[in-house]
């Protein structure tokens, strides 16, 4: 872990305030497994003390890739970036995805930016598998060219039926799993909205499947020092402890994971 | 001429005048990565009760325009757990340590510094005044000489460590709380803790905080830390530990010639931790070019 200043190599706006950002960041870059994060001290945005957290889209040798929606003040003004800007990133944090053994079938479930990890994911498993992506329309499905690019298979749901299936991402999945989930041994990699995540979580549990959820928590620090960013969770004893999502996650088995009532 | 950076509060020897303040820098290993720790004239931990705590639901945190609003909620694993966990890791760097506690009752305080006081590696304790009174119906001991007075010498009487009380800004008169804590027997004072505050998500319209309140910290309260801080310091004997959104050399000069003798960063840790090392070096410039031989001239040039 590290803080780089890095230079901005290319920023593209890909629609519906989603951009994708390639920087140079030699030191990151060289050891970021996927599942991981950056802290990112987004410029010139006024009167701002904290960094924002993103996950790792990609790594190209020397270069880092971020996927990013513009959802509020640090997001839009990150929009402005111009490729050869400086900026400062701290990383790679958190933890990083289990890795599948070869015998087993990995199921990748997206819900809007939460696609860039698991296309990283992805790339790097020793197997193929199968990505359910889901958002509100269209312009939400994202990185499916990455996943076509590792001969992955692709469900597609939409909440306003603009392509793929009409509703949430769960049930392309779930049609799925009543077909082939006891053929193959499943494991769930993912990363989306909280919602998302607890139904997926909890019907792994209940079926017995091995998954692992990518959570996103409001960051302080990002390395483990503000307690900003907890998640309470069983530990081996299953007593319920409380766990640092910048430090001990993101990333978290399914079971282990003590949902808050509603 | 090299300028002496070193100081000395209550017998803490601390290689430079900078510390970081109590919550913004965990207990140690979280920015070992990143920090040679031993850079630190001290470091002071965050928190510690006599039981483990879990602290308030989630969001805890809420950024605002110059700083952000905090109600983390004192978690922390308890003087057992920090003993156990953190002390020994601590005990590696040539780093005095300032453990910083709280409690819910006067006895909870005294208990807490009687335990920790048993343990080998512990340089000095800051006692956190600003928590809420549980006897009292809540009211922070911070906030009334007669509580701020019961906590710290309920402290003062078990342990021989230095203590620290921490004040709280949320009072009328910074003054007649540090002459208080002086009094009692404290060794340094420490000001200030974050300002009561709160946000409200206008989509949603209700508090943004799981906690409702909180404590705001950051650039905004620079300018109010300096003047307690110069209040505080004009009518004690006892050496100031100075905090409050301090970012840069500048901000942490201001608190110098304001009266304190170390400054804490706090904050800031959170966007650059290798602010520490930048401020300790533009200590040493203003030094250079002020030919002032130690930090004491800071103040005393004011
Ligand atoms: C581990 C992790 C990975 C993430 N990866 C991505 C990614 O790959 N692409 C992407 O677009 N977004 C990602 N996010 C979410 C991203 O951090 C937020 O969208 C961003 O912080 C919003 O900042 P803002 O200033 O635009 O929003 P504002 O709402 O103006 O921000 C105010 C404050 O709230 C925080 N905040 C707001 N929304 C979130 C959120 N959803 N998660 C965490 N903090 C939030 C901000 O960091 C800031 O401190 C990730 C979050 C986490 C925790
Ligand atoms: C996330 C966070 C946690 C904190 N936790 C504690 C704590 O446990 N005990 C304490 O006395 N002060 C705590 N503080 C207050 C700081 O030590 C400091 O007094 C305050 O933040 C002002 O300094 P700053 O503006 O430089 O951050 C905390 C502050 C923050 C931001
Ligand atoms: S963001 Fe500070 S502990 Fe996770």
């Amino acid at each position: 872990m590290d803080i780089e200043k890095v230079i901005v190599e290319e920023h593209e706006y890909v629609g519906n305030d989603y951009s994708v950002l390639k920087f140079k960041a030699p030191i990151v870059a060289g050891v970021a497994s996927p599942g991981q994060f950056i802290h990112l001290l987004i410029p010139r945005l006024e009167g701002s003390i904290l960094r924002r957290p993103f996950s790792i889209y990609k790594v190209e040798g020397e270069f880092i890739y971020i996927l990013y929606k513009a959802v509020g003040r640090g997001t839009k003004v990150l929009m402005e970036v111009r490729v050869g800007d400086k900026l400062s990133v701290m990383g790679p944090l958190g933890n990083d995805f289990p890795v599948c053994n070869e015998d087993e079938f990995p199921v990748f479930i997206a819900g809007g930016f939460g696609v860039a990890p698991l296309s990283f994911l992805a790339k790097t498993l020793p197997v193929k598998g199968h990505l359910f992506v889901g958002g509100a329309s269209n312009c939400d499905i994202l990185c499916i060219d990455d996943f076509e690019a590792v001969d992955c298979k692709i469900s597609i749901a939409t909440v306003d039926g603009s392509v793929g299936e009409q509703g949430f991402v769960t049930k392309p999945f779930m049609t799925w799993y009543k077909e082939f989930g006891k053929k193959c041994k499943p494991v769930i990699y993912s990363c989306g909205p909280d919602a998302m995540l607890r139904a997926v979580g909890e019907f792994a549990v209940a079926n017995d499947i091995k998954c692992y959820l990518s959570l996103d928590k409001h960051m302080g620090c990002g390395i483990g020092a503000c307690l900003a960013c907890v998640q309470k969770v069983y530990d081996a004893e299953g007593t319920i402890v409380q766990k640092r999502v910048c430090k001990d996650g993101p990333i978290f088995s399914a079971e282990s994971i003590v949902w808050e009532e509603e | 001429m090299k300028p002496d950076l070193s100081i000395d509060i209550a017998g803490i020897k601390m290689k430079n005048p900078i510390t970081v303040a109590s919550g913004t820098f965990g207990y140690g290993p979280e920015y070992a990565d990143l920090v040679d720790l031993n850079e630190l004239g001290a470091i002071t931990v965050k928190g510690i009760s006599r039981e483990p705590w879990d602290g308030n639901s989630l969001p805890r945190i809420a950024e605002v325009f110059g700083g952000m609003v905090n109600a983390i909620g004192l978690q922390n694993p308890g003087v057992e757990g920090f003993c156990e966990k953190y002390l020994p890791f601590l005990r590696n760097y040539d780093l005095p340590v300032i453990v910083n506690i709280w409690g819910k009752t006067v006895v909870d305080y005294a208990e807490t510094a009687r335990m920790l006081s048993d343990h080998e590696g512990i340089d000095a304790l800051e006692v956190n005044i600003s928590c809420p009174n549980i006897k009292e119906g809540g009211i922070s001991f911070g906030t009334v000489p007669e509580s701020s007075a019961e906590v710290i010498s309920a402290v003062r009487k078990v342990t021989k460590l230095p203590i620290i009380p921490k004040l709280s800004p949320n009072v009328s008169d910074i003054k007649v709380f540090a002459k208080v804590a002086e009094e009692e027997g404290a060794d340094a004072i420490s000001l200030i803790n974050t300002i009561p505050a709160m946000v409200i998500d206008i989509d949603k319209r209700r508090p943004f905080l799981a906690n409702v309140t909180g404590g705001l910290s950051g650039p905004a309260i620079h300018p109010v830390a300096v003047k307690m801080v110069w209040e505080a310091a004009s009518v004690v004997d006892i050496p100031v530990i100075a905090m409050g959104g301090a970012v840069d050399a500048k901000t942490v000069i201001e608190f110098l010639l304001a009266g304190a003798t170390a400054v804490a960063l706090g904050t800031i840790n959170f966007r650059n931790p290798l602010t520490i090392t930048e401020v300790v070096k533009g200590i040493e410039n203003y030094m250079v070019k002020n030919d002032f031989e130690s930090v004491d001239q800071i103040k005393m040039n004011f």
